[in-house]
């Protein structure tokens, strides 16, 4: 087997940005929900700030935390609606019938991924400045980390949902939607996932994104960076993106199979 | 002397559950052949084509491509093939030259903008470069594929249907284009076809296909003489319908 190619990766990204760049709706689309939930979040925690010791010690807890939800949300989304994209173009079979490999495909999803996501959050993050004083980067080195481990949290999930609309059609497609939001009472967001009922929390624990939402409380509040949070989630992402990595390939060998790429292209 | 197999196919099966859409077919392509793979609907046309192209996985048998194993070095067999199909679409947002310059780049094709030049001049699709490719007509949206089908000089091209849904002016081109292109480069051209004249205007070899398997093969006027008929449409009707060469049917 030919090794990985950047220049093909390259090529389906191009591919991808050209995507975006043809309509300007899209870019705005992208910004849209994350900035309208800043705003949304914003307001309560000025509204919460006064009846609340937490709040009132670090006023940016939700706010951090409807960011960096946004990460995760993004790079899963951005990640599977493109490849979605592909099925309804018609083009999957056009680009498995070129020399690209599906890994690199693959990797082309998380590179438009990561640009998507970028533009999305990051127009709500700098927006958050402005608006309520709020500045994510106020979080120092970290942020790196948190958005690392959301970002790969993203691509996992994102290439899991890939593999079920693959596998089961585009009737499958709401699961892109709903999937993460199963996960988002888990993760701790704005809470501690200490709130969670015992039998709950070694669920939670289990999740990437319950070690960068502690880790962002204990930042705030504490002005402590917990490395061995980050570290946990990062073990932890390797282990489900390298199944989500296997689980689509595996998918896209069963679709040869069963003739599936074919009635997508035709 | 005869030319180099460039594809081999040999006992190649293709089984959903109990049906047989591919039922153990033996076939050989030489270098620089025109070959149609004709048949009726559900003959196993397009599952042996996409076969060929590695989009559907064998049940058993072997396909040898370029002296290639065809499912095992799939990524190394496709940089020198192509393939065309007015069933396969191009994204529709993106404009015709994004389209091609993306595959241009996939394929490994030196000099884009050059190549995409003469694509553009030879096939008469420079003029709408620019536009989107969803704004396209069916004839133009035909010859764009057949561009990018062209873009890395294939050794060997698999065409479905390439005059499906055009008029007989834009069809005529593009059998007169496909013709050139054979002739210049020395490639081999496997086509699937329901139009007869077409056939026997630009093929070399037919191999026919009736319920998954190979019926007849042979040069397009030895199966007419064959089948004692006085074209291709007449055999091809008559392998269709499984009437045996020389049979009267009342």
């Amino acid at each position: 087997m030919s090794g990985i190619s950047p220049r093909r990766i390259g090529a389906l990204a191009l591919r991808y940005l050209y995507l975006l760049r043809s309509s300007r709706v899209r870019i705005v689309e992208l910004a849209y929900w994350p900035t309208v939930q800043m705003i949304l979040w914003g307001f309560i925690t000025r509204y919460l700030a006064g009846h609340s010791d937490v709040l009132s010690q670090a006023t940016g807890l939700l706010l951090a935390g409807v960011l960096l939800w946004d990460i995760l949300f993004r790079s899963q989304l951005g990640l599977s609606v493109v490849f979605f994209e592909e099925l309804h173009a018609r083009n999957l079979a056009q680009l498995l019938i070129s020399p690209l490999q599906p890994m690199e495909l693959i990797v082309a999803l998380m590179s438009i991924s990561l640009v998507r996501t970028l533009i999305g959050v990051g127009i709500a993050v700098l927006l958050a400045i402005p608006f309520y004083g709020f500045n994510l980067f106020s979080l120092g080195l970290p942020l790196a980390g948190f958005f690392l481990n959301l970002l790969l949290m993203g691509w996992a999930i994102g290439l899991l949902v890939s593999a079920l609309v693959l596998r089961y059609g585009m009737g499958a497609e709401s699961i892109a939607w709903a999937a993460i939001f199963a996960l988002a009472p888990l993760c701790g967001i704005y809470y501690p996932i200490a709130t969670l009922p015992g039998w709950l929390q070694p669920l939670a624990w289990a999740l990437p994104a319950s070690y960068v939402f502690e880790g962002m409380r204990v930042v705030l509040l504490e002005h402590v960076v917990r490395l061995d949070f980050l570290l946990y989630a990062l073990l932890l992402d390797a282990g489900y993106l390298g199944l989500g990595i296997q689980v689509f390939l595996a998918t896209v060998h069963q679709a040869r199979e069963r003739g599936s790429l074919l009635q997508s292209g035709e | 002397m005869a030319e180099p197999l460039v594809i081999q196919v040999e006992n190649l099966s293709k089984h959903y559950g109990s049906v047989r859409a591919v039922d153990a077919i033996d076939f050989a392509i030489g270098r620089g052949t025109t070959c149609a793979l004709l048949g009726g609907n559900g003959a196993g046309k397009t599952t042996t084509i996409a076969m060929l192209l590695g989009l559907l996985l064998p049940t058993s048998g072997q396909i040898r491509i370029l002296g290639e194993d065809m499912p095992r070095h799939r990524q190394r067999v496709l940089s020198r093939m192509n393939f065309s199909s007015p069933y396969i679409d191009l994204p529709q947002r993106l404009t015709v030259a994004e389209n091609l310059t993306v595959y241009a780049r996939l394929y490994g094709v030196r000099r884009v903008r050059e190549r995409l030049a003469t694509l553009g001049r030879e096939l008469d699709i420079d003029a709408f470069f620019q536009r989107p490719h969803g704004s396209l007509s069916a004839g133009q949206k035909t010859r764009v594929a057949l561009a990018k089908a062209l873009l890395n000089a294939p050794e060997i091209l698999l065409l479905d249907e390439p005059t499906a849904s055009l008029d007989p002016d834009t069809a005529d081109r593009m059998r007169h284009i496909l013709t050139n292109y054979q002739r210049q480069s020395g490639a081999t051209l496997l086509l699937a076809s329901h139009n007869m004249s077409e056939v026997e205007r630009l093929c070399d070899q037919v191999i026919m296909l009736r319920a998954g398997r190979v019926v007849a093969t042979g040069a397009p006027r030895e199966l007419i003489h064959r089948y004692g008929r006085k074209d291709m449409e007449e055999v091809f009707l008559d392998i269709a319908r499984g009437i045996q060469r020389g049979e009267v049917v009342e």
